[in-house]
């Protein structure tokens, strides 16, 4: 492995700079020009990248936070105490015995190597900022799809991989998007050829190990005319004293007749800042799903999006946020319409207990001339304490004659009257109000793949134990 | 206000130029209004990035044209009184113009006896300083538009003051004329309406201008204090005409028990924002809040609203529809607040689009913070289009596809109207919106 990087210019005297946390590569704290070259010469980046990273980190210096419609919690973010990079220096393992003992105990922990034995069809784990462990079973690997790490995608498969990156999410597209524009490292490239129906879903796993860190790590999946693609990512983190960042850029492009659909089971410690950009293009015929879970971080944004951009595409938003105390769920979606026949679709449910606060943000956009389009937007808010609080900031534009709209939220809480009954029955108040939650997420919980329903049920059962009372 | 220089604005007569004490006010009250100069002068203008401007067309808002209202002749007093026609029965009414009040018909003996009180702005504040102190703007501009609110503390010359004592009931309603007359002219119009304790009453107001293709500027603010269960109905049609730039701001506090209904009709205007802010501050209150609009040609309407529920126990329900033809746009910015303890809050939200033409835009944005549990609060938005079966149905019946449209139209924006259960107001404003589909007969001062 490389370790001399003498040819690297960045200033040494920051120290804390070798192998700390053992890795061989660490950009040092803060972001300036010299991070964000010492991060496309480790990465060997080409020049066309190095400029976009350069691009990127001039947007971000210049757009201010959003804190004039989002949390002020923003503020607390310190990018001057950040690292940016992080790698144990390894290139991405083929297989699992390869991959270093005490990382691999981290990942079994996670559960990666049962659920691969069992159905997995490729496997991509993500520890910091780079690919320690990838692999897609044959079967997959024979139909011609690529599935690897974002920086073998960009050097193994340049004519694709330069053809859709950042063309979905530009670089000024929000502060955070040119963030990960500068720093990017990581993320899955998934590449589906025409007419190729993926039968098991890829998965991703992301966890940050290392204090003060922030990740983020880029993907781009292409699914080819006709094809079909599931992808899963996981997220997870220790909790450390400090806040730490994550702010991932996610472009999917669904080409004529593709199905993408994009699970993310969120559950970062409570205290890093999820600040994730997400958004699909569906041309004709076209769908693009996200099914979307919050359950951990301290602040989430994310409200992933779909632009229909052929005729008849199809997009659709499923999420669940559960805030708890001390966590802020900024989640929603956006729908933008730019073709005839598009159909859309949002349903969000949040749960807050105790101090959480859930909020949806959503978008529609049905510019004129269109005809036929339609959207449907549902968002239900349950509130379990009564220093719970949830927020809904829909905001729809709705152009010409053609196209129908419509909108519904409400919030509720926990019947006493079930309860009640449910305790009569026997159960304990925590059973009867998991229960219950368990009831008001279901009918959108059925929608997902199994595995994941189940794992989200635990979820919610461990995030509502001591929340009654 | 960028190029023009203080010197240009003092001698073109702008509002920009700064207070001119034209009128005989208590000391205090110019004191009031210096103060809000200076806070109008250090607010910032709107931009359209603001939450509250979201989608507005703020470049609407300049204000340098507008000038202070000038006298009026005697010919222009007739023709406002000859055209001032509003409802056919009425407890009392003031007409203005330009600001001026130019006639004042008064409430019954028997109602002054019982100690309501019907008086121009300016008298009330001399004679019920008490009152006027405590209600007047007391309610700080929460929607958007703080800098505007100050312009009109710092500009307002006349208005109407209206007090029901406790147990009062007015049974006609009271009806309030505010017309804009010359070129350019602005008017500041205020009311102040306060009931006590189990008092009842309906005041509508009209907003019309003598020319309608003269450009304009109204500023407008009311208090609307409903009284531990009393009955407050505020209707309000407004038919600027078509180069008028109007903002209003409306602010209702609704104690306990009691229960307070707005309806604003919108035809006019070339760009009209519409605050409405209803606080519910006791156990038991309720507040209707609806709007109809009728948006053709470029007009832009601007409805923001909050329903503020600080007490525990309370029902607000609000029901917005606009009808949207030719290039013109809505948008409406909605919030439901259930603030901490205010618990068993009930709250209803929903505005419906019907889209006519296909260079309409309707914006919505429904929102709701709820801080507090045990709440039932729903809202919906809709945007959509005159149904086909509905319109094949009536062509089937032999009536023209024009007056289909316009039938289905009205059907859609009558739901409103006949939520105020008052057939004659319901009536005049069901005219209001015949008037405007066959915009060619307008009445026309000049």
């Amino acid at each position: 492995m490389k370790t001399d990087t003498s040819a690297v210019n960045i200033d040494r005297s920051k120290g804390d700079f070798f192998y700390p946390e053992a890795h061989v590569r660490d950009a040092g704290v803060g972001l300036s020009e010299q991070t964000v070259h010492y991060i496309a010469d480790v990465k060997e980046d080409p020049d066309w990248v190095r400029e976009f990273r350069l691009r990127g980190l001039k947007t971000f210096l210049e757009k201010p936070l959003p804190t004039h419609w989002a949390s002020k919690d923003l503020e607390a973010i310190d990018f001057d105490k950040i690292r940016y990079y992080l790698s144990p220096g390894t290139e991405a393992k083929r297989s699992w015995e390869e991959v270093p003992d005490d990382i691999k105990r981290t990942f079994e922990r996670l559960g990666i190597p049962e659920q691969e034995r069992k159905f997995l069809a490729g496997v991509e784990a993500q520890f910091d900022s780079e690919a320690v462990y990838s692999n897609i079973k044959k079967a997959v690997g024979e139909q011609g799809v690529i599935f690897v790490g974002s920086r073998e995608g960009l050097k193994n498969h340049p004519e694709i991989f330069r053809k859709w990156f950042g063309k979905v999410i530009p670089v000024a597209d929000n502060k955070f998007s040119a963030l990960n524009s500068a720093v990017f490292s990581g993320g899955s490239f998934i590449y589906v050829p025409p007419g190729v129906k993926v039968k098991h879903p890829l998965q991703a796993y992301f966890r940050i190990n290392a204090e003060n860190f922030g990740q983020f790590e880029r993907t781009l999946i292409i699914a080819d005319e006709g094809s079909e693609v599931t992808y899963m990512e996981g997220c997870t983190a220790p909790k450390f004293n400090t806040p730490t960042l994550h702010s991932a850029v996610v472009e999917l492009i669904a080409l004529k007749g593709a199905k993408i659909q994009y699970i993310t089971v969120q559950n970062w410690a409570s205290n890093v800042f999820n600040l994730v950009t997400k958004r699909g293009l569906a041309h004709e015929n076209a769908e693009v799903k996200w099914i979307d879970c919050n359950i951990g971080s301290r602040l989430t944004m994310k409200y992933p999006g779909v632009i229909m951009k052929g005729r008849k595409a199809r997009g659709e938003v499923l999420s669940i946020a559960l805030a708890n105390d001390g966590q802020h769920q900024d989640t929603g979606a956006k729908m933008i319409h730019s073709a005839d026949e598009t159909t859309s679709n949002i349903i969000s449910k949040s749960i807050s207990i105790g101090k959480g606060r859930a909020t949806y943000r959503g978008l529609v956009h049905v510019p004129k001339h269109l005809k036929n389009c339609k959207n449907n937007t549902e968002c239900d808010a349950l509130l379990i304490n009564s220093t719970s609080r949830t927020d809904t900031y829909p905001a729809i534009t709705v152009r010409g004659t053609g196209n129908a709209v419509q909108h519904e939220a409400s919030v509720s809480q926990v019947s006493a009257e079930q309860i009640f009954y449910m305790q009569q029955r026997g159960l304990t108040e925590a059973q009867a109000m998991s229960l219950s939650v368990n009831g008001f997420v279901n009918d959108l919980v059925r929608q997902f793949p199994m595995e994941y329903s189940v794992e989200l049920k635990r979820l919610i059962e461990l995030e509502m134990e001591g929340s009654v009372g | 206000m960028s190029s023009v220089t203080d010197h240009e604005l003092a001698k073109s007569g702008s509002i920009l130029s700064g207070l001119s004490d034209l009128r005989e006010f208590p000391d205090w009250f110019r004191d009031q209004q210096h103060a809000a100069w200076e806070q109008f002068e250090s607010l910032p203008k709107p931009t359209r990035k603001d939450q509250a401007w979201r989608f507005a067309n703020v470049g609407l808002l300049d204000l340098t044209p507008f000038k202070i209202s000038g006298p009026l002749s005697e010919d222009d007093r007739k023709n406002v009184l000859k055209y001032s026609r509003g409802l056919d029965q009425y407890a009392a009414r003031m007409i203005f113009a330009n600001d001026q009040l130019i006639e004042r018909d008064v409430v019954s003996e028997d109602l002054k006896k019982r100690g309501v009180i019907f008086q121009p702005l300016e008298r009330a504040m001399v004679e019920h300083a008490d009152l006027f102190q405590k209600y007047f703007m007391s309610t700080e501009a929460k929607l958007g538009s703080a800098k505007f609110a100050a312009l009109h503390k710092a500009l307002v010359s006349s208005g109407t003051f209206l007090f029901l004592p406790r147990g009062v009931e007015i049974e006609q309603p009271i009806e309030i004329f505010h017309w804009l007359r010359h070129d350019n002219t602005s008017i500041f119009p205020h009311l102040l309406l306060v009931t006590d304790e189990l008092a009842k009453v309906t005041v509508i107001e009209h907003f019309r201008s003598c020319n309608r293709t003269a450009p304009g500027f109204a500023c407008g603010v009311n208090d609307l204090i409903a009284g531990p269960g009393a009955k407050v109905t505020y209707v309000c049609d407004q038919d600027w005409g078509e180069n008028v730039v109007a903002l209003q701001m409306n602010s209702t506090v609704v104690d306990h028990d009691a229960s307070a209904m707005s309806l604003n009709l919108h035809v006019g205007a070339k760009y009209s924002r519409f605050e409405s802010l209803s606080r519910l501050i006791g156990e038991g209150g309720r507040s209707d809040l609806l709007a109809v609009a009728v948006a053709k040609h470029r007009q832009e309407f601007d409805a923001r609203t909050l329903q503020d529920h600080v007490a525990p126990h309370t029902a607000s329900d609000l029901l917005y529809k606009n009808a949207l033809d030719d290039r013109a746009r809505t948008i409406f910015g909605g919030l439901i607040r259930v603030e901490p303890h205010a618990h068993f809050t009930d709250a209803y939200q929903k505005v419906r689009n019907l889209l006519l033409s296909d260079d309409s835009e309707a914006n919505s944005m429904p929102g709701l913070e709820i801080l507090a549990d045990n709440v039932r609060c729903t809202h919906g938005a809709t945007s959509g289009q005159i149904d086909k079966d509905e319109l094949f149905y009536l062509r089937t019946r032999g009536i023209p596809t024009k007056v289909a449209q316009r039938l289905l139209v009205t059907g859609f924006l009558d739901e409103v109207i006949q939520r105020l259960d008052h057939q004659a107001i319901a009536a005049h404003l069901n005219r209001l919106i015949e008037e405007k589909f066959a915009v060619s007969q307008r009445n026309q001062i000049d």
